[in-house]
């Protein structure tokens, strides 16, 4: 019966977005975030994949074979240590690609709730949580970033919560506007007039129709995530030794920059590859959104 | 206007309170208690002295509210790496930020407004999907990375620029000197905000080039350069203003990264420094004198919107 009931406000939700273009459509008018796709499944596929097919070991050294150059044994060389540079380029992605992706379900998840329920609920919930988000956001990212690191230390779980914490309030802002402007519509309260609670309502309801910007911002917020957590590691104040995260190897290789500048190109490119097509897609999916009504 | 100044300055306010008391509550949950940190080879009567000493055996709110009366009036503590003033450290350290982000600020308007006007113009274009393209290029490229090649580029291969620093050590000090070291650094920071003002300046003036004056403009026979320039372009720039506003947290935290890579003896390097020793009263410091500089461009910038753009009511 209750489902029944609420119906008229799910299709009045449908109405708002009528026509699903297809892949191929989308695919034309945003080659870019298209492009971005396929090279990020590429990255991901090679960085959790290719070691079932690349047996060198990133940890093992060896003192005879220092900064050698790209041969059969090691594709890409080896580092100051004697490592297989591209097995550490493998092993040094997960961390990169993981913290991001576990950071970017931090922000969104508390983003999402302090911006929907102060964009729902106004009133003091409101106020409070925006000039708690002001506040955050009047810290330069990167000196909240040291504070907390400098008490909490750098344990991969606190990297991953203080990195995510501190994009949080960008998510919430989106979040807390989308709200605002759907929790107006018709369908709302026709919702409202059928009895449904406020937490169906922004649950169900208001909250669905923010999933696309929700869905960009998380995506810009994966690269905004390993980015941060490389520069914190270049810093040498990110995830520490034996787990090498990229921005971690090239902060080792400034060290060598004279002996073998190749060390500091390879972590860097794949860093700036990664939130290139992190951005790119996001991007795609903001421009996307702004055709729709 | 007065009722909006005197509401602007108090939000402002309590932003800047909220930033003190979340730093602070940071600061507190150490685990084991900044005691400790001071030096780990204190006996237990040390600690208990020390700890009296800098009051920690206080609750936190009495502390809070002890470390804001010192602050209101300039003291921020002492430096347990320094053993000075951490005021008077961040006071010596705080122009070198300022000259490295302003010259970093300066550079991105100079070339990224002609850029955002020129890609507005032509919206669609081959330059139009260029300039964008590069704007998002640039908003990713690492900055430690970015200073890690243009070192090996201008400093180690054509040895054109000195690695790091801020001047030559033992040579007399010269504006020529200074201007060389500032180079690298300050092209990457630039590089940081750049791709905002571009798009912002872009997305401005498409906005403004769509409305019924600047037809009129055209209507009656204007040339497209008094147009773009006498017509379009004052109120374009409006909301650029704004921007810069919102760039300076990005400035100030790029300023970290960028200050540690070229050895920049500025606040963003002396805070990785605090943070790797634990020098909480200096962390904290930085942190917050970084969080008052943005309130305070934050609330500038506001209000020299509102004076520019009388179109605005406020209530």
């Amino acid at each position: 019966m209750a489902r029944v009931m609420t119906d008229p406000a799910g299709m009045a939700a449908v109405e708002v977005e009528p026509s699903r273009p297809g892949l191929g459509r989308m695919v034309r008018r945003y080659p870019l975030a298209a492009a971005a796709a396929v090279l990020l499944i590429l990255l991901h596929v090679l960085v959790f994949g290719l070691p079932l097919v690349y047996h060198a070991s990133p940890t093992l050294a060896n003192p005879l074979a220092t900064l050698a150059p790209p041969s059969a044994g090691h594709l890409l060389g080896t580092d100051e240590l004697g490592r297989d540079e591209l097995a550490r380029l493998i092993y040094g992605g997960r961390v990169s690609l993981l913290v991001g992706l576990f950071a970017m379900a931090v922000s969104v998840v508390v983003g999402t709730l302090a911006g929907a329920v102060s964009g729902f609920f106004r009133g003091a919930t409101e106020l409070v949580v925006m000039r708690i988000v002001d506040a955050v956001m009047a810290i330069p990212a990167f000196f909240l970033i040291l504070v907390e690191v400098s008490v909490f230390g750098n344990a991969p779980a606190i990297i991953i919560l203080v990195v995510g914490l501190t994009y949080w309030p960008a998510v919430a802002r989106i979040v807390h506007a989308e709200v605002l402007k759907w929790r107006q519509r018709d369908f709302v309260e026709a919702g409202h007039a059928l009895g449904a609670g406020p937490s169906r309502l922004l649950f169900r309801h208001v909250l669905p129709q923010a999933t696309p910007s929700i869905l960009s911002v998380a995506i810009l917020s994966v690269g905004w995530s390993i980015l941060t957590e490389s520069g914190l590691s270049y810093l040498g104040l990110g995830i520490q030794p034996p787990l090498a995260s990229w921005g971690a190897m090239l902060q080792n290789a400034q060290t060598y920059i004279f002996a073998d500048p190749a060390l500091a190109v390879f972590p860097g490119l794949l860093i700036f590859l990664t939130i290139l097509s992190y951005n790119f897609l996001g991007n795609g999916i903001a421009d996307s959104m702004s055709h729709r009504g | 206007m007065t009722a909006y100044l005197v509401r602007r300055v108090g939000t402002g306010i309590v932003t800047l309170l909220l930033v003190t008391m979340i730093t602070f509550g940071l600061m507190s949950a150490a685990p084991g208690g900044p005691a400790v940190i001071v030096s780990m080879t204190t006996t237990a009567s040390q600690r208990a002295a020390l700890t009296a000493e800098y009051g920690l055996n206080q609750p936190v709110p009495v502390r809070y509210v002890l470390w804001l009366e010192h602050a209101v009036t300039g003291n921020l503590g002492t430096s347990f790496d320094y053993s000075e003033p951490v005021t008077s450290v961040l006071g010596q350290r705080f122009p070198n930020t300022a000259l490295l982000a302003f010259t970093a600020l300066a550079l991105s308007v100079i070339i990224g407004i002609p850029l955002g006007i020129a890609a507005a113009r032509r919206r669609g274009s081959l330059l139009d999907a260029l300039i964008t393209g590069f704007s998002t290029v640039g908003l990713s490229i690492p900055d430690f990375w970015l200073g890690t090649l243009f070192i090996i580029l201008f400093a180690v291969t054509l040895r054109w620029l000195p690695v790091s620093g801020m001047t030559t050590v033992g040579a007399p000090v010269t504006a020529g000197n200074l201007l060389e070291h500032l180079a690298m650094p300050a092209s990457v920071l630039c590089l940081a905000v750049l791709p905002n003002i571009v798009r912002f300046t872009r997305s401005s003036m498409a906005t403004v080039l769509d409305l019924d004056y600047i037809r009129t403009a055209h209507a009656k026979g204007l040339a497209p350069a008094r147009v773009l320039f006498r017509h379009a372009l004052k109120n374009a720039l409006i909301p650029v203003v704004s921007t810069i506003g919102l760039l300076v947290p990005a400035l100030l935290g790029g300023s970290v990264i960028v200050e540690s890579v070229f050895a920049w003896p500025g606040m963003g390097r002396l805070a990785v420094q605090a943070a790797t020793d634990r020098d909480y009263p200096m962390v904290m410091g930085v942190t917050i004198v970084a969080g008052v500089i943005v309130i305070c461009t934050n609330l500038v910038v506001d209000l020299l919107y509102a004076v520019l753009d009388p179109r605005i009511q406020y209530g």
